[in-house]
């Protein structure tokens, strides 16, 4: 049908505009359903976090008590900022695979200043409290150095990062003598033991942190100028987007947030271990994804991501619950990441990106 | 009006890029409420003018005035955006976002504590898009509108910014014949409300279309400026040529030999959704043509024969063989040279060489089974750049370095490099100049000769002219066959779904 009016619309270019409307409700249909669909694409793993929680009640009535749930929350917080902080990296169309090392090293250096000396590796040059600060400034030092590479000079994202994550965690191995700092100062305690209103205070930090997230990606000008970076940063120049400075901010930003993960991580296991972090990037990576972040830039959500986190924890959780032997977590996991994937490729309906 | 200072004006513009001199004293003036065009051949300066007068770079020497005021300093975006815009042939809409948020990127509404509201951002886009009768839902993500919108998204971004002067870049490479004819429609309602607009195209039919005045640059110069109406085609051709070169000079082919026998039978294939009962066959020798607007199947026909789709049923026959459906190596194999749709997107790959390149389809031929052997890469490289007269430095060039027009023949050599039996061009003059046009057609004539069947999918006159016969494909189906000698109404009305026969 949208031939014939084109056909009547090209007899007679001279009458005004033609009328579009004839022309194209398919392509409006069309459009419409694919919104709706993009709209879901957001809340497609819902369903499969709710079967999560029924199957995980039938294999074991622990699995929906407040309790459990906290602690599934709890275990998956520090890994969750790391998500969000790759989200945010993602979606500029950059990648940062040094964030699991500064898991590592940013609590380590704090640890490594105010642990008294003789105790582990510590040199106890600064008083306890220094912890959290100085814990803070070495993922913003190490997201200054990563964005120094990438933005200034101009390098591949993907291969500074992996040279910063092997850099990291060798100098975490040298500082620590290869050994776990232990006798952590109190302040670097509290947020990883603290409960706030009946639950851990990590848990508490997590979401306040994925609720900002999703408010500055959804509904800030900057947030949207991520999106228009990671989608055609040409346009977004050509919009009046600084676009350097965004990134800046961005690969500084996620740097801190795996600080602040380490700083979770290390108070609630009262210590840092040289390997603390080792390996998280993939877990970070497959949630993103699966939570519908595309690794070309400029598509996804915060709030995908954390359902993405969430769906996975879930499923190690009712697996730990179902008596599955500790030896086959990994090889599940692995599985339960392809699974997700093929999964949200169905109801994603495009090809992975 | 006509007292009124010029829309834009640019006067003694020199420009260099290291030691090439992109424009020499160049100057172009465009007064209010005209549709300008800017022509000539790829490397002229066009894109270097537009770069100029849009404030993306500055000029070495002259002086760029807006409305008789000086341009604003080339820091002030905004100040550029209020005056001048550009629609560039590669699209500045982020496809990921909606329709609402590309229009008002970087400026969205806030509402209480900052935050955007996107209520309003909405409201305001729809606004702006009812204002300009642009019909899009603006909550589309801007991936799923065509070429045609988002070229119209673009106009109308433009529009909000408060500027009414816009360049349009070729707009028409990539539409068919009826989205054109609904762009010069919104081109001249525009220009009834006082916007004014500097049209860049390779095509002069366009030109003499929807212009007032036409802008000639050649070699980095102004050649120059005079109303359409004034120019003769030949006349207009030869200034951007600097040829006294005449339109349809190219000697007329013989016909094909009728006892020939067929290098490509197509029977009864169907491809739902696409196109049904196509059959057709091509002798060696022959040119054919197919012809149809951008939906109506001719390309998916294209596709089937060279192997990047396989039909749901009916039979492809390449000199005799049955290549095995949906399979490119397969259909190579059997003989098929092809020259896809879009070049920059299935053509060639940009950061390779020309010699590896156009040597893509023939690496058996480059050495031992596996291997390439670098010099007699070259040396095939050379004679493709000698036959299809590219011009580059060497046959090491990436082809990313090249103008669009010699980007085509690098294509097309590729096509060529295995002897094919059967040629098949979609598109194959797509945003390329006039010169590089007239050789590339010249070129696949002179292969008919030389025995090869040849399979013009095209929506181009020029293309199908030189045709023994056009196919005109329409809404999936061939409903007509034009032999050689058609008038330009009729095949356009066939494409179109107009029979004028009856």
């Amino acid at each position: 049908m949208s031939e014939s009016a084109t056909a009547a619309a090209a007899k007679r270019p001279d009458d005004g505009l033609p009328d579009p409307a004839g022309d194209q409700p398919a392509t409006r249909r069309a459009g419409g359903r694919r919104l709706a669909f993009a709209r879901l694409r957001d809340l497609a793993l819902i369903p499969a976090i709710i079967v999560m929680g029924i199957v995980g009640q039938l294999v074991n009535p622990v699995f929906l008590q407040p309790d459990n749930l906290i602690n599934v929350l709890q275990t998956m917080s520090e890994i969750a900022l790391l998500v969000l902080a790759q989200t945010l990296v993602l979606i500029v169309k950059k990648m940062d695979l040094s964030l699991e090392s500064t898991v590592g090293l940013a609590p380590g250096v704090a640890a490594w200043l105010t642990v008294p000396a003789g105790a582990a590796h510590g040199v106890g040059l600064l008083p306890g409290a220094w912890s959290i600060p100085v814990t803070l400034t070495v993922g913003l030092l190490i997201g200054v150095v990563n964005a120094l590479f990438i933005i200034r000079f101009g390098l591949n994202g993907f291969i500074v990062t992996l040279g910063m994550l092997i850099v990291l965690r060798g100098i975490l191995t040298g500082i620590s003598g290869g050994q776990t700092f232990f006798q952590l100062p109190q302040s670097m305690l509290y947020l990883g033991t603290t409960q706030w209103l009946g639950m851990p205070a990590s848990v508490w930090i997590c979401l306040i942190l994925f609720a900002i997230g999703i408010v500055v990606l959804g509904f800030t000008s900057f947030g949207r100028s991520l999106y228009a970076i990671g989608g055609n940063v040409d346009a977004a120049k050509a919009a009046g987007i600084r676009t350097d400075r965004v990134l800046w901010i961005v690969i500084v930003t996620a740097s801190v947030l795996a600080a602040t993960s380490g700083l979770l991580l290390s108070g609630r296991l009262a210590s840092v271990a040289s390997a603390q972090g080792n390996g998280y990037i993939f877990t970070v990576f497959a949630a993103a994804v699966i939570g519908g972040i595309s690794l070309n830039g400029g598509k996804g959500t915060v709030f995908g991501a954390f359902t993405g986190i969430l769906l996975l924890f879930l499923i190690q959780n009712v697996l730990t619950l179902g008596g599955v032997p500790a030896q086959w977590i990994g090889a599940l996991n692995g599985a339960i990441i392809l699974v997700a994937l093929a999964l949200s490729r169905i109801t994603g309906g495009k090809a992975q990106d | 009006m006509s007292t009124a200072a010029p829309v834009a004006q640019a006067t003694a513009i020199t420009k260099r890029f290291g030691s090439t001199v992109a424009l020499r004293d160049a100057r172009i003036t465009i007064a209010h409420g005209q549709t300008h065009a800017l022509v000539g051949r790829n490397g002229a300066g066009k894109s270097t003018l537009v770069s100029i007068l849009t404030g993306l770079h500055a000029p070495d020497e002259g002086t760029v005035t807006f409305n008789g005021e000086p341009a604003p300093r080339l820091a002030d975006r905004d100040g550029w955006r209020q005056r001048v815009a550009c629609v560039y042939q590669k699209s500045t809409i982020i496809p990921e976002l909606t329709v609402a948020e590309n229009l008002f990127l970087n400026r969205h509404d806030r509402g209480r504590g900052g935050l955007i509201s996107w209520r309003t951002v909405r409201a305001k886009a729809h606004e702006l898009l009812r204002t300009w009768s642009v019909d899009v839902d603006v909550r589309t993500p801007a991936g799923e509108l065509d070429v045609e919108q988002r070229q119209f998204l673009e106009i109308a971004r433009a529009l909000s910014f408060g500027a009414r002067f816009i360049i349009l870049d070729e707009p028409t490479a990539q539409l068919d014949g009826a989205a054109i004819n609904r762009l010069f429609a919104r081109i001249r309602d525009l220009q009834r409300q006082g916007v004014t607009f500097l049209f860049i195209s390779h095509h002069l039919e366009e030109i003499y279309e929807i212009c007032d005045t036409v802008t000639v640059f050649r070699d980095a110069r102004h050649i120059l400026t005079a109303p359409v109406a004034e120019l003769p085609r030949a006349e207009l051709v030869a200034a951007m040529t600097g040829e006294g070169a005449t339109e349809g000079a190219r000697a007329r082919r013989r016909p094909a030999d009728s006892t020939s026998p067929d290098v490509l039978v197509v029977e009864d294939a169907t491809l739902d959704g696409s196109y049904e009962n196509v059959s057709l066959r091509v002798r060696g020798g022959e040119i054919v043509g197919l012809a149809g607007a951008a939906s109506s199947g001719r390309i998916d026909v294209a596709e089937t024969i060279v192997g990047l789709r396989a039909a749901d049923t009916g039979t492809v026959r390449i000199a005799g063989a049955r290549p095995r459906p949906g399979s490119v190596p397969a259909a190579l194999k059997a003989g098929v040279g092809f020259v896809p749709q879009d070049r920059h997107h299935q053509g060639y790959v940009p950061e390779m060489s020309i010699a590896d390149n156009g040597t893509l389809t023939i690496p058996e031929r480059l050495g031992p089974p596996g291997f390439i052997d670098g010099r007699r890469r070259d040396t095939y490289a050379r004679a493709m750049i000698e036959n299809l007269a590219i011009k580059t430095p060497g046959p090491e060039m990436p082809v990313s370095g090249l103008s669009g027009g010699n980007q085509q023949k690098v294509v097309m050599a590729r096509a060529l490099a295995s002897d094919p039996k059967v040629l098949v061009l979609i598109n194959p003059t797509a945003g390329v100049d006039v010169r590089s046009k007239e050789f590339l057609l010249g070129k696949v004539e002179e292969i008919a000769e030389s025995g090869t069947g040849v399979l013009i999918a095209s929506d181009e006159l020029d293309d199908l002219r030189m045709c023994d016969r056009v196919l005109v494909m329409f809404q999936g189906r061939v409903v007509a066959e034009k032999a050689r000698g058609w008038h330009d109404h009729e095949l356009v009305a066939a494409m179109e779904g107009v029979d004028l026969d009856v």
